[in-house]
């Protein structure tokens, strides 16, 4: 990442920040806002999906059951010590941790197997957790447990949530950011690429990749926690829905898997046309097949993502307009090398 | 050095390594050779980890390495290349050089936050890179490189942790003549500054050049193991090549 | 009790059956294509609708409306494979395939939901509340036919397999793919036959599952495929003999479970398989891992 590279992104960054920001100021529809509290969460909730499977490469299709355990952990505190209104939030580090606890075990079982079983592990935790949180009184069984209702002015009800869900969207990026030049982010892209090379090289699986796991988990759980607040209740088949895990992996693939901004780009696009068309279209079967359809046509036609391939689009011209140059200037020189990484993202 | 004690291994019926006994003096080139399917690999595998032994044991200086996972092979300060060439396709040159570990830990005190790369670890890794001649290549995607580049960059990537012995795994194979001699050159540096070499061949004139001491392996044991001229007389060794009984000439001859 | 044991260990074989069948065909869709085919549920809950149309609409009799779904659904197997499976590239390309197969899956899913809504539906014969009296137990005749479709069903794959030309051709392919091609088989039709095969068996397995669940949507799926995936993940990815015995053996013990507790049931499916993975994560019969990832 060269120097004026780093400061058009940071540049970006900070125009997007801004924008989000003052979005709910500008705009007072409370359905808008409502979407864009549930843009923002998935949007962590992706970010965080890809600090792990983006940048290790194990596809998990079982994060929501940090996501409802979040929720849930949020759900049960509250009633038990009684808490509402502003003072929820503070039950938010205790959500990640809770997942925390979760992510380490289920961690150590699932990352000991190959790529293709780790998915499918993922698969039954995840419905283990839905089926448990069935079946436990504690969660409310097939009811569920309802959030405390906070007594705020109607007009700018959500705007904590939407600020809340802000931070933790920046706190995440920001991590991600941290990941992805750290010496712990190159072992785990390594690991992505060629994990028992990795291990010739010193590189410890195992610590690796659940450093990651963990870490993704914590934000989920967060993400959860604050979901369920906001929309009042947790319920097993949405507090643990197999959509989350496929609307994440979209967002993440579209976006730009193992790439800093590609979830937040893919969270931004896709939340808000989903919510859209789930509006629109009441019947939403429609939505799924357009999800299916989505996705299909970003695996087949995009398979690296929006922000990788816009990239690749910007170096080469970059390198066709340097080469040109060079072409016309003195015979002598060398001519600029391609696929210069552009440190964008790959 | 790196002594691998009456191994064995089967895979489902097949014996690859039968009572296999080789062993490595420190600061030499020492070659191992033989025909496909004699085991060389598996040894390899077995020497840093990858496979398990069904009897026998690996030592290094005296220390027992059996079954060690690979990450605590390569701290012990071992380092192998693979026979088809393993890089990083989706890091650049320079992040492929970075991910290996130095000995001694590398930022530590910084933790795994550090940024890739501390200062003194970046420059080793473009002197290597200048080593090996692929510096020009520093910022480019791995995956972009020729076959032969591939091979420094796997080379160097092993090299920059600084390993005692490094294994090496056909490292001329499928590679052009003058790009040969250039690693073997590379490889006579570094063994002239300390590094112990063990080296897998089928390029039977890069073994003996380079090596000053030669393995045979044939179906997984020890047929043969000297000087490079005595083993390249044995018959025992022209056997396992060419599965024709030779002897009757060369005891004529020599 | 021990009446009921028997009785749930019947059941849970029987059942087994019909999940082995399924399973087979997603464990020899892996061994081959070395992808994870996660629309196998749903495409389950299709040939179950299939069925119930030629039922419901035709008056055909569900074993014979086979003669027009197995067909039917190979051909749609065929279609998956070529359109969706066959273009993808690249060193992500299991990952990539399975979300493919997933895409799918949902495309189905919804296209179910607009056309049939989401009520349940039955399939329906004479023969489904029928049984036999065998030995003092009462086995439900759909059962045993549907058992003995599924044990005919495999006996034919495993003849296809090691008695015919292009069995070998299905092995060879499984075992290396480069290997085969050099040897000149075309591994993009080897491919693209035994996608088509995997999902034909689900044309069968819908017919069972429509038969005996005692209702089905839309949304059926997405047990199905779970169930799917642990068995051959317990069994090991590519044995189709681990599928089998998997397949039996978590159905019969869901079954014994479920004398207990008919709540917590279901999720000893699950937790057999974390149980297993953690002690051998290569399954019961899996295969060594042959590549690194």
């Amino acid at each position: 990442m060269t120097g004026s590279g780093l400061a058009w992104r940071g540049g970006g960054a900070l125009a997007v920040l801004a924008v989000l920001a003052a979005f709910p100021l500008a705009v007072t529809n409370a359905t808008v806002t409502t979407i864009g509290v549930d843009t923002l969460v998935f949007a962590a909730a992706a970010v965080a999906w890809n600090i792990f499977s983006g940048y290790s490469g194990y596809i998990s299709l079982g994060h929501a059951v940090f996501f409802g355990a979040g929720a849930y952990t949020v759900g049960i505190a509250a009633r038990a010590w009684q808490l509402a209104g502003g003072t929820v939030f503070v039950l938010l580090p205790l959500a990640g941790g809770v997942a925390a606890g979760l992510a380490v075990p289920l961690g150590l079982i699932a990352l000991r197997v190959r790529r293709h079983t780790f998915v499918v592990i993922t698969i039954a935790f995840f419905f283990i957790a839905q089926l448990t949180a069935t079946n436990l009184s504690v969660t409310g069984g097939s009811s569920g447990i309802l959030a405390p209702s906070p007594n705020w002015d109607a007009a700018t009800f959500n705007d904590p949530f939407y600020y809340a869900a802000l931070a933790l969207l920046v706190a995440t990026t920001a991590a991600s950011w941290l990941i992805r030049g750290s010496r712990f982010g190159l072992q785990l892209r390594a690991i992505r690429d060629d994990e028992d090379r990795a291990a010739g090289l010193g590189v410890r699986p195992m610590p690796v990749k659940l450093a990651a796991f963990v870490v993704s988990a914590v934000v989920t759980g967060m993400a959860g926690g604050l979901w369920f607040y906001f929309i009042g209740q947790a319920i097993p088949q949405f507090a643990f829905d197999p959509l989350f895990d496929l609307s994440v992996v979209v967002m993440a693939f579209f976006g730009g898997l193992g790439t800093i901004s590609g979830p937040l780009l893919g969270a931004l696009v896709i939340e808000p046309a989903q919510q859209y068309l789930t509006l629109q279209y009441t019947n939403e079967y429609l939505s799924e097949i357009l999800l299916g359809v989505l996705l299909a046509a970003v695996i087949l036609g995009l398979p690296r993502g929006v922000i990788p391939t816009a990239a690749d689009r910007i170096a080469a011209i970059r390198a066709r307009r340097a080469s040109r140059t060079a072409d016309a200037g003195a015979a002598g020189r060398q001519p600029v090398a391609g696929a210069r990484a552009q440190g964008a993202g790959r | 050095m790196l002594t691998a004690e009456a191994v064995s291994k089967a895979f489902g019926g097949v014996q690859a390594l039968r009572d296999c006994t080789v062993a490595v003096e420190q600061g030499t080139i020492a070659g191992l050779i033989g025909p496909n399917g004699s085991g060389k690999t598996t040894l390899f595998n077995i020497m840093t980890g990858y496979e398990r032994v069904d009897a026998g044991d690996v030592y290094l200086g005296g220390r027992r390495i059996t079954n060690l996972a690979p990450q605590r092979v390569f701290a012990l300060g071992i380092g192998r290349t693979f026979q088809l060439t393993r890089i990083f396709p989706r890091l650049t040159v320079l992040e492929n050089m970075l991910v290996a570990a130095r000995h001694g830990g590398d930022g530590r005190g910084l933790g795994p936050l550090a940024r890739a790369g501390g200062r003194a670890h970046r420059r080793r890794a473009e002197e290597l890179l200048e080593f090996t001649g692929i510096a020009g290549h520093a910022g480019a995607l791995a995956g972009t490189l020729s076959y032969g580049q591939r091979k420094l960059l796997e080379l160097s990537a092993v090299l920059v942790a600084d390993p005692a012995i490094v294994l090496l795994d056909e490292p001329a194979g499928g590679v052009n003549p003058s790009l040969i001699l250039h690693i073997a050159g590379r490889i006579r540096e570094l063994n002239a500054a300390g590094t112990t070499f063990l080296i897998v061949e089928h390029n039977m004139d890069f073994v003996m050049e380079l090596c000053g001491n030669v393995t045979v392996l044939d179906y997984g044991t020890v047929v043969a193991a000297g000087p490079p001229d005595a083993v390249r007389n044995d018959p025992r060794v022209l056997d396992a090549y060419l599965g024709i009984a030779e002897a009757d000439d060369d005891a004529a001859a020599g | 009790m021990g009446r009921q044991i028997y009785e749930a260990i019947a059941d849970g074989i029987l059942g087994g059956g019909v999940y082995a069948l399924m399973a087979v065909g997603l464990t020899l869709i892996f061994g081959v294509l070395d992808i994870i085919n996660i629309a196998q549920g749903i495409l389950v809950v299709l040939g179950a609708y299939l069925s119930y149309v030629l039922s419901v609409h035709l008056h055909i009799d569900l074993f014979v409306g086979l003669l027009v779904t197995v067909p039917a659904m190979f051909v749609i197997g065929v279609a998956i494979q070529w359109l969706f499976i066959r273009p993808l590239r690249g060193r992500d390309r299991t990952s990539m395939s399975l979300l493919a197969a997933y895409a799918v899956a949902l495309i189905i899913e919804g296209a179910l939901y607009r056309i049939f809504g989401p009520n349940y539906v039955v399939l329906n014969a004479p023969y489904i509340t029928s049984s036999v009296h065998l030995f003092g137990f009462y086995l439900p005749d759909i059962y045993l036919y549907g058992f003995a479709l599924a044990v005919a069903c495999v006996a034919a794959l495993y003849l296809m397999l090691y008695r015919t030309r292009f069995g070998r051709s299905v092995r060879a392919t499984m075992q290396d793919q480069t290997a085969a091609r050099l040897i000149g088989i075309d591994v993009n039709r080897v491919a693209a036959v035994t996608f088509g095969i995997g999902v034909a068996v689900t044309a069968v397995g819908g017919m069972m599952f429509g038969a005996t669940s005692g209702g089905f949507n839309p949304n059926s799926g997405y047990d199905l495929i779970s169930r799917l995936l642990a068995i051959i993940i317990l069994g090991g990815l590519g044995s189709i003999g681990g599928a089998l015995a998997a397949a039996v053996f978590m159905t019969t013990a869901e079954a014994l479970v479920d004398i207990w507790s008919p709540d917590w049931a279901v999720v000893v499916f699950y937790a057999a398989l974390v149980l297993v993975l953690t002690i051998r994560p290569a399954g019961l019969f899996g295969r060594a891992p042959v590549r690194a990832q």
